[in-house]
């Protein structure tokens, strides 16, 4: 079965005052499956394949790391926070055990 | 900053030993041709099977004090245990001096139950994470915290009722 890949997207506000803390809300396509279970028509097991790290950064400065296992949901969510200190760029790398890498950016202007 | 460089660091040169040395311990997932875990993913600690194991080789410690300050919520019932919403929030002031440093998902009995690693820094503002995640089974659920002076402080565990078990896929 094909299964849709990557697709990464970013939901951030465009604005912030300048200490204010604002969420960031971002979604990407995997099947994040585990290797334990079998396919229901040839009997196999259904290979692992998974988002294992997402690097968060902003201006090219660490924010948040994760680290995920294969629990995390299909099509993984994650929303996180940001303390708003400089206009500038979020970008987000994710990267699965079958050597896929996406990344996606999102700006915002703090005054 | 110190958080990122763990990750940078093991991209560089270490990545072809560290492959090497984990294909050579059978660790490796098998069964896809293309597998091969990312450079710095934590691979003993995800892959152990019982939590007292899980939490030891992430967080190394298996018992670790109840803080009111480390928010867990979950759905009491989860009808579909495939996607169980979490959202964790650590009460910090997150400032350089006296931050949320690292937080561990755990579920207890997944056959792996470590479900995710957050590694913070002062500049994310609130250690809050929102994600869903899957239950084989009614369970617990709960999360540990770690500071920047390595102070250790969980969540009280959070039973979720789970209707259909979520470890398809």
């Amino acid at each position: 079965m094909a299964e849709a890949l990557g697709n990464p997207m970013i939901r951030m506000p465009g604005s912030a005052k300048k200490g204010e803390i604002v969420e960031i809300r971002s979604l990407i396509m995997n099947p994040m499956t585990t290797g334990l279970q079998k396919d229901k028509k040839t009997g196999k097991l259904i290979p692992a394949h998974f988002i294992q790290t997402v690097t968060i950064t902003f201006n090219d400065k660490p924010l948040l790391d994760v680290d995920w296992s294969t629990a995390v949901s299909a099509n993984p969510y994650l929303a996180f926070k940001m303390r708003a200190e400089e206009s500038g760029t979020l970008k987000m790398i994710w990267k699965d055990n079958t050597n896929g890498s996406w990344s996606a950016d999102s700006k915002i202007t703090v005054s | 900053m110190k958080q990122m460089q763990r990750r940078q660091f093991l991209g560089t040169g270490v990545t072809a030993a560290a492959v090497a040395a984990v294909a050579s311990t059978g660790l490796l997932r098998a069964g896809n041709a293309f597998a091969e875990n990312v450079a710095g993913w934590p691979v003993k600690a995800f892959d152990a099977k019982v939590l007292d194991e899980a939490m030891s080789d992430s967080v190394g410690k298996t018992n670790v004090p109840v803080s009111s300050k480390v928010s867990l919520k979950a759905p009491t019932i989860a009808e579909n245990g495939g996607a169980v919403p979490v959202t964790i929030e650590v009460d910090s002031p997150m400032t350089a001096d006296d931050y949320i440093s690292t937080v561990w998902l755990f579920v207890d009995h997944n056959p792996t139950p470590l479900a995710s690693q957050f590694t913070f820094t002062p500049a994310s503002g609130k250690a809050y994470i929102q994600e869903r995640i899957k239950m084989a089974k009614t369970d617990n659920v709960r999360v540990v915290a770690k500071t920047n002076k390595g102070e250790l402080m969980a969540s009280a565990p959070r039973e979720v009722k789970v209707t259909i078990g979520g470890c398809g896929g």
